[in-house]
């Protein structure tokens, strides 16, 4: 499955390590590779993804969906905190039903006011993903028609799945016991 | 009277009589159904995005239009879901629907528990489906360790997660006929959901949230005698279902209830990702079991019914179909159960038997490792669906390679199932409510997390 995917070469361009681009092995997701020029390809585990620069969000998923992928099954996202140089990857799984085939793309938002282009205006579908990615994660989607919180209450502060978002605790009893003798 | 006024005023009510204080009739924060009047946002608000169905009374007198709010207690609302109606006469006009009222946090929960741990908190999700969200979940955290499990356990898995669809589409049933008026179809419904509890329990020690397929296998094997259990399963439920069609398929009762009713195009489905029964129902032949085969269930045969007209009545044949299809998988599994181990034989994420516990210093401690710190996974992300009796249930899991996941997130069908409501209630009756929420049976507990 790897043999189409290229080897990937590295090459050194001053400090920085430029992988060679991957392409993926799908003929459908070929017309995608040549288009967008500045789109990672990986394999993750048998399964194709797209890296988008956070600028053509939009762009590359009008594309896709003219290249077939019909259904945006969800949207989602994932804190990194430091780990990364940009905090928050927002992710969207999208799905082929003509061509049986799955997509991942991925982009990156900043960790001061991350923004991402929304999705709705291609698929109607991202709608209530999105807003549970702007609840949980304060991610703002650019275009969405109703960015309002859906899980949380309204008047919640904070954003519950980001990492430095406490876990709630009970007081139990007997837990802090050995501090008081 | 200006006085009066005042006082009407810091008490936030108004008093017949005095002057009527200037109060936004359906203030209701940020969820109030949103008073943009733009052409694209009402085209979203009406459900005509795709395609518009109803010829709109322009006539009609702004007076005549007004909020009900359904729920979130209401015993056809499958739970704590709320709708916000805008009714104009009889016909409803915009539909909001207003959820978390049963969020509970669980993928902040995901985040604290070992991948070990985190099959019983997936499991309280669709609880319906219990053996859907494990075995998603398990897939994902075997696709991110890399490994197979053994067929026995793939065979296992299937025969449970196919009648816990049975069981689920038995509880579908049951409540769209209790919300239209056929309440011994209830009766019915819940009675034969309850034997193939019974072998839930009897196999997992649990009627419902079993943590039963876990990473790695299932937790333990089939009992002494399931096959006569599976038998009686499988002996009886056709005959219940012969009983359910004769009681609901030609009453004209039922029919005049069901028929037309609720619609929702392929186009609009595909729009708005709606997947399973609803999704199959417009006649778009989708089902995960044969686009992306899992648990090697591309091995047994059957068939995918599908619908034509996208109303409720063809969701109810659909499940009644899937039922019959699963039956036929069931009964090719136990046919076919292979023998061997039920757990991967990886050390890594099985613990050792029992009786090398005793008499292993090793063994214990392995044991005790497993079950406190858990295993590490290497770093990566993945997502894997599969076919949940509501559709699509997909599982995003990403780790960093420790023992906790990094992130857990469910692709929850009934979430994204929720958003065909205001396009198949638009410009319907408000007596067809409780029918269409019935047929696109969501449960709280999938779409809140």
């Amino acid at each position: 499955m790897s043999d189409e995917h290229g080897s990937p070469e590295a090459e050194t361009v001053g400090e920085a390590t430029v992988l060679e681009r991957l392409m993926p092995e799908q003929p459908v997701l070929r017309g995608l590779f040549e288009r967008f020029e500045d789109v990672t390809w990986e394999l993750s585990i048998d399964q194709d993804v797209a890296r988008v620069p956070n600028g053509r969000w939009l762009e590359f998923g009008t594309a896709t969906k003219e290249a077939g992928f019909e259904v945006c099954v969800d949207v989602t996202a994932v804190d990194w905190m430091r780990q990364r140089p940009e905090r928050f990857e927002v992710v969207a799984n999208l799905l082929s039903m003509q061509h049986r085939l799955r997509l991942r793309m991925i982009t990156t938002a900043p960790r001061h006011e991350p923004t991402v282009a929304s999705l709705v205006p291609i698929w109607s579908g991202a709608n209530y993903p999105e807003r549970e990615a702007y609840d949980m994660f304060g991610i703002v989607f650019d275009g969405h028609p109703d960015l309002t919180r859906i899980l949380m209450p309204d008047e919640w502060e904070g954003h519950p799945l980001r990492k430095d978002f406490g876990v709630g605790s009970v007081p139990v009893q007997f837990k802090e016991s050995h501090k008081v003798s | 009277m200006t006085e009066d006024v005042k006082s009407t005023q810091t008490l936030d009510v108004w008093v017949a009589g005095t002057e009527e204080p200037e109060l936004a009739p359906t203030d209701e924060g940020a969820q109030e159904i949103s008073a943009d009047e733009s052409e694209t946002r009402l085209d979203e608000q009406f459900g005509r995005v795709v395609e518009d169905d109803y010829v709109f009374d322009d006539d009609a007198d702004p007076e005549e239009r007004m909020i009900l709010n359904m729920g979130p207690q209401h015993p056809s609302t499958h739970g704590v879901l709320r709708l916000q109606i805008e009714l104009e006469g009889e016909i409803i006009r915009r539909t909001k629907p207003i959820i978390g009222y049963l969020h509970t946090g669980m993928e902040k929960t995901g985040e604290q528990l070992t991948f070990a741990q985190g099959g019983t908190n997936v499991t309280r999700m669709d609880y319906l489906a219990p053996f859907h969200n494990e075995l998603a979940y398990s897939l994902a955290v075997e696709r991110l360790l890399g490994i197979e499990v053994p067929p026995r356990a793939a065979a296992i898995r299937v025969l449970m997660t196919e009648l816990n669809r049975c069981s689920s589409h038995l509880v579908a049933l049951a409540t769209n006929g209790m919300d239209i008026g056929a309440v011994s179809m209830m009766i019915y419904g819940f009675r034969e959901r309850e034997q193939i509890l019974a072998f839930f329990e009897k196999t997992t020690g649990l009627r419902m949230n079993h943590n039963y397929i876990r990473p790695g296998g299932v937790a333990a094997d089939l009992p002494p005698g399931w096959k006569d259990d599976v038998d009686a399963i499988l002996d009886e439920l056709p005959k219940r279902i012969q009983q359910y069609d004769d009681l609901l398929e030609n009453n004209p009762i039922w029919v005049g209830r069901t028929r037309g009713v609720g619609v929702i195009s392929a186009e609009e489905a595909i729009a708005y990702g709606i997947t399973g029964p609803t999704l199959r129902s417009t006649g778009v032949d989708w089902d995960l079991r044969k686009a992306f085969p899992y648990s090697g269930i591309e091995q047994y045969e059957f068939d995918v019914p599908v619908g034509g007209h996208g109303d409720v009545y063809d969701r109810y044949r659909i499940r009644v179909v899937e039922i019959e299809q699963s039956l036929r998988i069931v009964e090719q599994v136990m046919d076919t159960m292979p023998k061997g181990d039920f757990r991967v034989d990886d050390r890594k994420v099985t613990p050792p038997p029992r009786g090398r516990i005793d008499e292993s210093m090793e063994a214990l401690i392995h044991h005790f490792k497993l079950f406190t710190e858990g295993y590490k996974v290497p770093p990566g992300e993945t997502y894997v669906a599969v076919e949940s009796p509501r559709g699509e249930l997909g599982c995003y899991l990403v780790s960093d390679g420790g023992a906790i996941p990094y992130r857990v997130h469910i692709r929850a069908p009934s979430f994204s199932n929720l958003q065909a409501l205001p396009i198949t209630m638009a410009d319907s009756l408000m007596a067809d409510t409780v029918a269409t929420i019935a047929s696109l049976d969501p449960v709280m507990g999938d779409v809140d997390r």
